[in-house]
């Protein structure tokens, strides 16, 4: 049924089609008002059976997901930034366990400084943890994910993760189709566990596993996982078959037939780069967009196919590796290793910086041109950047940076309008 | 597509405006797509909305930089907050005041801008008689269905039935009307002065 809904709100309703039958976070923005709408579900009886548990912690929140999972109960949570890393230690358990948990992260940058606004640094801090982890273009592709997300869990017995930016997302109003009940009973069977913790069939659980084993265990998730490289493919097409919408899979591609620059990117920002190549191609520029839905697993395969003929490649990233430079860019240039185009990366929209269509071009433009280095900060403002720098050269008690580089702005920013006024 | 940017402050219900504007569009067929400027929330900050609306699926998403309308929730951010930063010579302006623009320093605005694209109304005012609270959204958005030709006063009636289901649906929905005759009423009034 076709509803003007917001994200979160989209995804909770999604969620409660998936019958998960334990349900506990821990509220922290802009997660919040997915975990309150599945609450309220959950209370008003439109999600039953289905136990809700409020906990003290993200910790605990994940803690008792992995308990209820491992009890052969369909669990779900959701979270974001800080509370992804206040999780961290079950964050890799319910991985190295293989309980198939979906999570929504709704991606938010970590402090310090703190910052609440959206980028995806957190979801690339547990890139290595085990998880599947999805990303979603827009609000729709959010909820078909979800679905998609508890039928690949359970049927890899391993976790999910779907990332959707915060606040672009998850705060936004938009159209999404919401599917039936019936249908989504139709896709999504029961839970099977693999492994069950239960009385009448003891087994334990998460052994200690020495040098003997530990690389056979890790291994044989990696093969999961690259099972998985297979089989989300296969629920997407499945999915497309029962619900009328492609949604999911690997890859998507947008204008890459003949062109020449290549723009790969992860999320929502992927709606308004399709905006700028449209602006570009009508300009005569041979441009296209590679979106990555599956981060990880890699689709090392989808994505050179997919970049085979590229001149260059631009990576856009909302995250970068402190002392290093581009992820995406990494896992991208690997993929594409004895291919002839060169790999850039354009590090945007940390911490909730809005991303434009203008800047985009610019910077696109700058690629096809053959003028774009290896790595660029998209609108980083170099005077304050400058002005710090000589601060710290000046003085060895320059102070803490963040402050610094607040009053250098709120005193820059207070002189214009004071024009204004007058 | 149309681009609405809403400025108010915390409390006025500036995102619930901007998320009405786009359930109205919904109800009329429309893509519309609305989101919040993504602030720490505090009651009293200045805090800024957007809505677009099209005929075709929305993808963008960055905020909005060039709207067509401005709507001010909160009076007191006129010459505080750069609020027609990216206004066109064509684009809407509608403030929630009993005080014309000229009074309130605008008059520069007025020269830019065609006359009749600007309006006014005592949305806080209707909110109080109609609605018994000063939160001004439901009216100024019944004044923009009379200003634009965004969307119409009956599928932004159906918008706000749908998001507060009852008596506080009927008199956010009174409140709108009011708000619309007035618009209507202050652009007649200008176009018979400016042909008389």
């Amino acid at each position: 049924m076709l509803r003007q809904l917001e994200g979160s709100r989209a995804v909770a309703e999604a969620v409660a089609l998936c019958r998960p039958e334990v349900v506990c976070a821990y509220p922290i923005s802009p997660q919040t008002h997915i975990i309150e709408a599945v609450g309220a579900l959950v209370r008003t009886g439109k999600l039953q059976p289905c136990e809700f548990l409020n906990v003290e912690s993200e910790f605990a929140a994940l803690s008792v997901a992995i308990g209820a999972s491992a009890a052969g109960a369909r669990a779900y949570t959701a979270t974001a930034s800080q509370g992804l890393l206040f999780m961290m230690e079950a964050v890799y358990n319910a991985a190295g366990l293989g309980l198939p948990i979906v999570m929504t992260l709704a991606n938010r940058a970590v402090g310090a400084p703190i910052n609440i606004w959206n980028d995806h640094s957190d979801a690339m801090a547990v890139r290595d943890s085990g998880w599947i982890q999805l990303f979603a273009e827009d609000n729709q592709e959010a909820v078909d994910l979800h679905i998609q997300a508890f039928r690949l869990a359970e049927e890899l017995s391993l976790p999910v993760m779907v990332c959707m930016d915060g606040f672009v997302l998850t705060h936004a109003l938009e159209r999404v189709d919401l599917p039936g009940q019936a249908d989504v009973d139709a896709f999504l069977p029961p839970y099977v566990p693999r492994q069950v913790l239960d009385p009448a069939d003891p087994v334990s659980i998460g052994a200690m596993v020495g040098p003997e084993a530990f690389t056979e265990v890790r291994y044989l998730a990696h093969l999961r996982q690259l099972d998985a490289l297979v089989a989300i493919p296969r629920l997407a097409e499945e999915f497309a078959t029962r619900f009328g919408r492609s949604s999911g899979g690997l890859v998507s591609t947008y204008r890459t037939e003949d062109a020449d620059t290549i723009v790969v990117a992860l999320g929502s920002v992927l709606g308004t780069i399709k905006d700028a190549v449209d602006a570009l191609r009508d300009a005569g520029e041979r441009i296209g967009v590679l979106g990555i839905t599956a981060f990880r697993p890699f689709p090392t395969d989808a994505v050179r196919a997919a970049l085979a003929r590229a001149v260059r490649i631009v990576a856009v990233e909302r995250a970068f590796s402190i002392g290093f430079g581009g992820v995406l860019s990494t896992d991208v240039a690997l993929s594409c290793q004895g291919l002839p185009a060169s790999v850039h990366t354009v590090v945007a929209g940390l911490g909730g910086r809005p991303v434009t269509r203008r800047a985009l071009e610019a910077v696109l433009h700058d690629a096809a041109a053959g003028k774009l280095g290896r790595t660029t900060f998209l609108d980083l403002d170099t005077i304050v950047v400058e002005r710090e720098r000589a601060r710290m050269a000046a003085d060895r008690r320059s102070g803490p940076m963040a402050e610094n580089i607040l009053r250098d702005l709120a005193t820059s920013a207070a002189s214009p309008h004071a024009e204004e006024g007058r | 597509m149309l681009q609405v940017r809403f400025h108010g402050r915390g409390g006025q219900g500036v995102v619930t405006a901007a998320e009405l504007l786009a359930l109205a569009a919904f109800v009329e067929g429309r893509h519309a797509q609305a989101f919040p400027s993504f602030g720490s929330e505090r009651t009293g900050a200045p805090v800024v909305s957007f809505c677009r609306i099209d005929d075709a699926p929305i993808r963008t998403r960055e905020p909005i930089l060039e709207p067509d309308a401005v709507i001010i929730q909160d009076v007191t951010l006129v010459h505080q907050v750069d609020l027609f930063s990216g206004l066109e010579a064509d684009g809407y302006v509608l403030i929630n005041t009993s005080r014309s623009f000229e009074e309130l320093g605008l008059a520069a605005l007025v020269e830019r801008l065609r006359p009749e694209r600007l309006a006014t109304v005592p949305a806080t005012e209707l909110a109080r008689q109609h609605v018994g609270r000063p939160l001004p959204n439901a009216a100024l958005l019944g004044g923009m269905a009379a200003l634009t030709s965004a969307v119409s006063l009956g599928a932004l009636e159906g918008a706000i039935r749908e998001r507060f289901p009852g008596p506080i649906g009927d008199a956010n929905v009174a409140a709108a009307r009011a708000a619309h005759d007035h618009v209507r009423r202050e652009l007649g009034e200008r176009a018979h002065a400016a042909t008389a």
